[in-house]
């Protein structure tokens, strides 16, 4: 991770787009940033936190998204800028807070919420595009069509959040705060900040105080009056600009990642002469004057936008008001099928709607090329199943619910939760886990499901949930399930960090996001002031693990819970060394004849395991094994050994 | 910097998660943008440590950014961290044209595994690999970091051999500072890797 502070204006430098935005932060001058993990949003916060202390800014990881906003809007009510980040799904939690703070405007500094949205969902449960909300709430949204935008943005946009007294969004997509690209850096400002929150009316501020939602319908129409406003400063702002001839055959209009591939794809099809690329930086509100403007110089008109047809829909929603005797285009889009309105945004995808408009032919490869790729078995580029890291807790663990709810025998199931254990949907969790949602939403059915025995329900439910999620969803859920006497058993695996995202803190854990020391919030004494039976237990320890969760789910009744405890293995081999020399004897090894049919690689499946077809026989990947050890507990010919390395 | 013959110079570095693909593109890419490149690096993620493919898609360029993504069949270099893993990529963005450089030692997948039918046969791979490229470079990476002592500096002899063989415009010397900022405690391991990896690369017969 580069140093996102470095004190060299005008250097050339590779960031990440997320690192870009905190980077234009701290030129912003923000004073607090607050922030829960998610992809790809998460190094917006993390890079921050490596300079907070020297930057005298506050920055916190928060136990959930609204706590978060709600934090950051104080500072902002107080007089100091801050900024919130969050991922998509963060942001469909917080619109609550969102529809009051866009009615009541925001202190004399402003706020910025930075979403990160992950179209094709690579690292996420849904493919929410989080544009909609900015016209829905009337919040101005901007969205980076490059890394130095990126960071350009954020003064400005803290500029537009001040001036108008409204929060403000930046929305980005993964190819842009998750791609790397160059960036001038520019200064920082030193700034002593100072907050105070006025108590008494000011009729001179943007919103007199206090800072107050009501009268809604007052308020509601003066955010539409500031919005008119901001809607004439993005007009002329220079993130939206045109490149291309004065008279297009097609016009494209595009924003954030659009904008890089629409330009690779006119140069690819070395049609620079005949498209036009209008590129959108302010999306929300609409840019209506310099929208027309253009309009009026293309017959041929295409959208090239991440996941929905935003753009699309609003411009031809504005253009539907025009006069019977305007110019009218004719759109091309996700509306006619030309892009998907599903999946991410590709430069091959733009090219195909391109070169299908204008009837341009284009072949990326020749014929002769495309026979040796057609050529190539299907055997040699099998599929490769994501699973959990060697000597992931987490393997363990599932192996342990898996025997324990097949031991119990009434066809007892996993509700599952957000985190490397929704992993366990597949073949790395041994498919125990059977719904899954949205964080916390694994607990909260094991609620209902548990209430469902005087409708004949009698199969065990089984909630596993990681620890920051515990933290940032699961509590309330728990609640409810001990005050109503629902029946089912919660499984936390603490593996002491929030690991899918990159090992931020939590409030279990012992420092802050500033590399303080934290008050450690204990989840067992929760559980156990919730009124809930705890039981805690090791992972690796399998025998002791499964019987546990046996002993608790037949207990089959009321909401308890199983802490199952161990270190992220990518945590502990950052600080250990292998704890064990993993070996396999081959005269011991069955190989095929193994009474469990090759127990260890065709169901246990680590990758640190290989079969060995030729010997017929399992052998150890030296270079992937991190010697767990568990895999010597579970060969029922005791071939795989463990010796401890002194 | 230097003007480039082909802007932009389109390379994919493939390989499996864990294995420290993305560590190789940051090298790369750090390097490039103090030389004065434009640079940008798109990745597939979410699979990394997680035993995924797993690539890196650069774009270097003197003249501008380019989107983080390569169309179908425009790689110009092609830097294999594992054989299947090298063919799976130029399958997609392979061409008549294409350099590759590869690290003919497998990772097996835990579902592949599991399923018995084996690994397929690496010269086999190889030989498919060498007839999609127009050149290809053999280099035993992972072998040699074994006896380096850490298999992670397979990736720093990879990047040697792409440098000995001209494949990015980047020397020896502009690494440097590079493995000075990013591995400090270990600045004389990765630069003897990176010699390494010149010294052992060779034309993949």
């Amino acid at each position: 991770m580069p140093n996102i502070d470095m004190d060299a204006p005008g250097s050339n430098q590779l960031f990440i787009g997320n690192e870009a935005m905190a980077r234009g932060a701290l030129e912003a001058g923000i004073g607090f940033a607050s922030a829960y993990p998610g992809t790809p949003s998460s190094e917006i916060l993390g890079s921050l936190s490596e300079v907070a202390k020297k930057r005298d800014i506050y920055v916190e990881w928060s136990v959930n998204e609204k706590v978060a906003i709600e934090a950051g809007a104080a500072a902002s009510f107080a007089g100091v800028r801050a900024l919130v980040a969050m991922k998509m799904n963060g942001l469909n939690t917080v619109i609550d807070f969102l529809s009051t703070i866009t009615l009541s405007g925001i202190g004399k500094k402003g706020i910025v919420v930075m979403v990160g949205d992950d179209p094709s969902a690579h690292s996420s449960s849904n493919e929410t595009d989080s544009r909609p909300v900015s016209k829905w709430l009337d919040i101005p949204l901007v969205e980076p069509g490059d890394f130095q935008e990126a960071k350009d943005m954020m003064p400005f946009l803290y500029g537009i959040s001040e001036e108008f007294g409204t929060i403000s969004i930046m929305r980005s997509v993964t190819r842009i705060a998750h791609a790397r690209g160059n960036i001038k850096l520019g200064e920082i400002p030193k700034i002593a900040h100072k907050a105070r929150f006025e108590q008494y009316l000011d009729p001179a501020a943007p919103m007199p105080t206090p800072i107050m939602c009501v009268p809604s319908s007052f308020r509601h129409m003066f955010q539409h009056m500031r919005m008119d406003k901001v809607r004439e400063k993005f007009e002329s702002c220079s993130f939206n600009r045109y490149v291309g001839p004065d008279k297009p055959d097609l016009l494209i209009i595009t924003a954030g990642s659009g904008w890089l591939y629409s330009q690779d794809a006119v140069n690819a099809l070395k049609a620079e002469n005949r498209i036009g690329i209008l590129k959108l930086g302010t999306l929300w509100p609409l840019p209506e004057k310099l929208i027309k403007t253009h309009l009026s110089k293309a017959d041929k008109v295409i959208f090239i936008e991440e996941t929905d047809p935003f753009l699309e829909g609003v411009i031809m929603e504005y253009t539907a008001g025009f006069s019977p005797e305007s110019k009218r285009n004719l759109f091309y889009g996700k509306h006619t099928r030309h892009l998907n309105s599903f999946g991410e945004l590709t430069p091959d995808a733009v090219i195909k709607a391109i070169t299908s408009v204008l009837d341009i032919k284009y072949a990326p490869r020749d014929a002769e090329y495309m026979k040796k790729v057609e050529a190539v078995p299907q055997g040699h580029v099998m599929d490769r199943l994501l699973t959990f890291c060697p000597g992931c807790p987490h393997r363990a663990s599932f192996w342990a619910i898996k025997n324990a709810l097949a031991m119990d025998g009434r066809n007892g199931f996993v509700t599952g939760d957000i985190g490397c254990y929704t992993m366990a949907l597949g073949p790395a969790g041994f498919f125990q886990t059977r719904t899954h949602q949205c964080m916390g939403a694994g607990a909260g059915l094991a609620n209902g499901f548990g209430q469902l025995s005087r409708f004949g329900f009698n199969q065990p439910v089984v909630s596993v949930v990681g620890d920051s999620t515990f933290y940032h969803s699961i509590i309330p859920a728990l609640v409810n399930g001990v005050h109503n006497h629902s029946n089912f058993t919660l499984v936390i695996l603490d593996n002491g960090a929030t690991a899918m995202t990159g090992f931020q803190p939590h409030p279990g854990t012992e420092l802050t996001a500033m590399g303080e020391p934290a008050a450690q919030i204990s989840m067992e004494n929760i559980c156990r002031a919730i009124g809930a039976r705890v039981e805690i237990c090791d992972p690796f320890d399998l025998k002791d693990t499964t019987r546990t969760i046996l002993d608790l789910v037949e207990q089959d009744q009321g909401a308890r819970v199983a802490i199952m405890r161990r270190t992220c293995e990518l945590v502990r081999q950052k600080k250990e060394k292998k704890p064990y020399k993993m070996q396999i004897d081959p005269d011991k090894c069955l190989g095929e004849d193994c009474g469990c049919n090759r127990l260890c690689t065709r169901v246990f499946r680590c990758p640190g395991l290989i079969w060995d077809a030729a010997a017929g026989k399992t052998r150890i990947d030296e270079v992937i094994c991190t010697a767990c050890g568990v895999c010597a507990d579970i060969c029922p010919e005791g071939a795989i050994t463990k010796e401890a390395i002194a | 910097m230097k003007n480039l013959s082909k802007d932009p110079i389109n390379l994919v570095v493939a390989g499996v998660g864990g294995q420290g693909n993305v560590m190789v593109s940051l090298v790369i890419g750090n390097a490039l943008v103090h030389e004065g490149y434009f640079v940008t690096i798109g990745e597939t993620y979410g699979s990394s440590q997680r035993g995924g493919s797993v690539m890196s898609h650069l774009k270097i360029s003197a003249e501008k950014q380019f989107s983080p993504l390569i169309p179908e069949g425009q790689a110009d270099v092609v830097l294999g961290m594992e054989p299947v893993e090298t063919l799976r990529v130029l399958k997609s963005f392979g061409n008549q044209n294409v350099v590759t450089v590869v690290n003919p030692r497998p990772i097996h997948p835990v579902d592949f595994t599991g399923s018995g039918s084996g690994y397929p046969d690496i010269q086999s791979l190889l030989g498919q690999i060498k007839s999609m490229s127009a050149r290809a470079y053999v280099v035993n990476a992972t072998d040699e970091a074994l006896k380096m002592g850490n298999a992670m500096l397979a990736n720093m002899i990879l990047i040697g051999a792409l440098l000995k063989n001209s494949l990015i415009p980047l020397s020896e010397d502009a690494l440097v500072p590079v493995i000075k900022d990013m591995f400090p405690k270990a600045v004389a391991a990765n630069t003897k890797a990176l010699k390494a990896g010149a010294d052992l690369v060779s034309i993949l017969n």
